[in-house]
């Protein structure tokens, strides 16, 4: 024993120093931030009171709640496509292996980091500013933000393809458009699907979430709830929300795994 | 979009102190998730809670948590407690407990099972079990996740002020309002920046734990 905690000995001190640093700045943003335990204690009360009111949801709504959980659905949807159709050429033109010129990968990889880095709600509050409130407005923001996010994965799956297939399409004398059909397409296409799915997941959160800056769907009924503290609604709303959304996971992974 | 240029940079300054403080509502939020997910974690797994019920139970929670997205709490939290930070903390606060919990119950699932039996074996109790055979293998995994929680918190911290819940956010949302485009321009900019910036610090800090 004695042996073991002078081999574990030496660590030990920088562990304690990394948790009392780390104790330090968490109080000090805690302050920050005007956080304290006793502000969380006397919330639980109010909180717990909400949860119940939620809890017992007004059914009456849930017509309108799902047709607006649809309109948030197709804008998934429709914003996935748009993604999917402007990050394919992003794809090849920013994987290492296909692209035309290195330079052509370098900024390719750039422009899509660029795209990502903005955030899809502040997207949807421009083209909700350009284009007014609805559902326009979201799937342009979720089209925008996924060409950045699903051009980057498509990029690296082009990245990792076999480069068998093309070698000896080139050495047949294969032009570029042949070898890129018959080589490069069949091998990316499955991981491309899979990969497409998985960002429709995600976007059909978002999509529930845009609603919330005016670009429609679900979050448009959830922001006039919350306006009038209609609890009941947000309930129904809350349900919708996570049974689509579950419904969506499942089936999505279903597929995927099939896919891949 | 053209009323968006050039940027009013004088307002770079008032920025500074809500950017900091919404760095705070971030780590605050994900360390508050971080250390409420430890039960969790436990009785997700299917190798430490061996009562199904339990198991079942607590996996069902983390999977309905997980389905709301951050900034639906966040919208919901300020009708709630009303606009400013503390809701957007427990915004962050749940949204971390659900991914922490999930992805690191996942990890303990998979971790060996040779040092359980054994201390089983010598007759631990279930606390000195998952004391001296869980947590020594479980904790990088923890410590990464949450490095990884916080990320995506940062960047959700700067616009969760665009449903009130506190932070730069919030001031995007006051500049958008008033038709100050040009400031708004200056705040997006700092948003990105800082966004970029937590990530790359953020890798290193993983590359070094794990």
């Amino acid at each position: 024993m004695s042996r073991e905690a002078a081999l574990i000995e030496p660590g030990r001190w920088k562990i304690w120093a990394g948790a009392g640093l780390f104790a330090v700045v968490f109080v000090w943003s805690a302050r920050g931030v005007e956080a304290s335990l006793a502000r969380f204690i006397e919330g639980l009360p109010l909180l717990a009171r909400i949860l119940v009111l939620m809890l017992v949801p007004d059914w009456s709504w849930a017509g309108r709640s799902l047709s607006g959980m649809v309109v948030s659905v197709q804008v998934a949807l429709l914003g996935t496509t748009v993604g999917m159709l402007l990050a394919f050429p992003l794809a090849f033109l920013a994987a290492r292996n296909i692209a035309p010129h290195p330079a052509s990968s370098y900024l390719g990889k750039q422009v899509l980091n660029l795209i990502r880095t903005f955030p899809e709600i502040i997207l949807a509050i421009f083209f909700v500013a350009a284009y007014g409130p609805g559902a326009l407005a979201g799937m342009m923001a979720i089209g925008l933000h996924s060409t950045g996010s699903l051009g980057k994965l498509y990029a690296e799956a082009v990245e990792t393809i076999d480069p068998g297939p093309l070698e000896a399409l080139r050495a047949a004398g294969a032009n570029r458009i042949k070898t890129f059909w018959f080589a490069v397409l069949p091998q990316v296409m499955p991981e491309f699907a899979a990969l497409s799915l998985y960002r429709f997941e995600i976007n059909s959160r978002a999509a529930t979430v845009l609603g919330l800056v005016g670009a429609g769907g679900i979050g448009t009924i959830m922001v006039q709830a919350l306006q009038f503290r209609r609890w009941e609604v947000v309930g129904m709303a809350l349900i919708v929300i996570i049974a689509v959304v579950t419904l969506i996971d499942t089936a999505s992974a279903a597929l995927r795994r099939r896919l891949v | 979009m053209g009323d968006l240029f050039p940027p009013n940079w004088e307002v770079l300054p008032v920025l500074v102190s809500p950017a900091l403080q919404t760095l705070q509502m971030a780590l605050v939020g994900t360390t508050q998730g971080a250390l409420l997910a430890v039960p969790l974690i436990l009785l997700a797994s299917r190798n430490v809670t061996r009562q199904p019920w339990l198991y079942y139970g607590a996996r069902a929670v983390l999977n309905l948590l997980r389905t709301i997205p951050e900034l639906l709490y966040a919208a919901i939290l300020v009708a709630a407690v009303g606009i400013g930070p503390f809701a957007g903390i427990l915004a962050l606060t749940v949204f971390s407990l659900a991914i922490v919990a999930k992805l690191t119950s996942e990890s303990l699932e998979a971790i060996d099972p040779g040092p359980m039996e054994a201390l089983e074996a010598a007759g631990a109790n279930r606390l000195k079990l998952v004391r001296y055979a869980v947590v020594p293998q479980i904790l990088p995994a923890y410590l990464s996740y949450t490095l990884f929680v916080f990320e995506i918190n940062v960047r959700v911290s700067f616009v969760l002020g665009l449903v009130g819940a506190g932070g730069i956010g919030q001031l995007l949302l006051t500049a958008l309002n008033l038709f100050r485009y040009q400031s708004a321009t200056v705040i997006i900019l700092v948003t990105l920046a800082a966004v970029v910036m937590i990530d790359a610090i953020s890798v290193r800090v993983r590359q070094a734990i794990v």
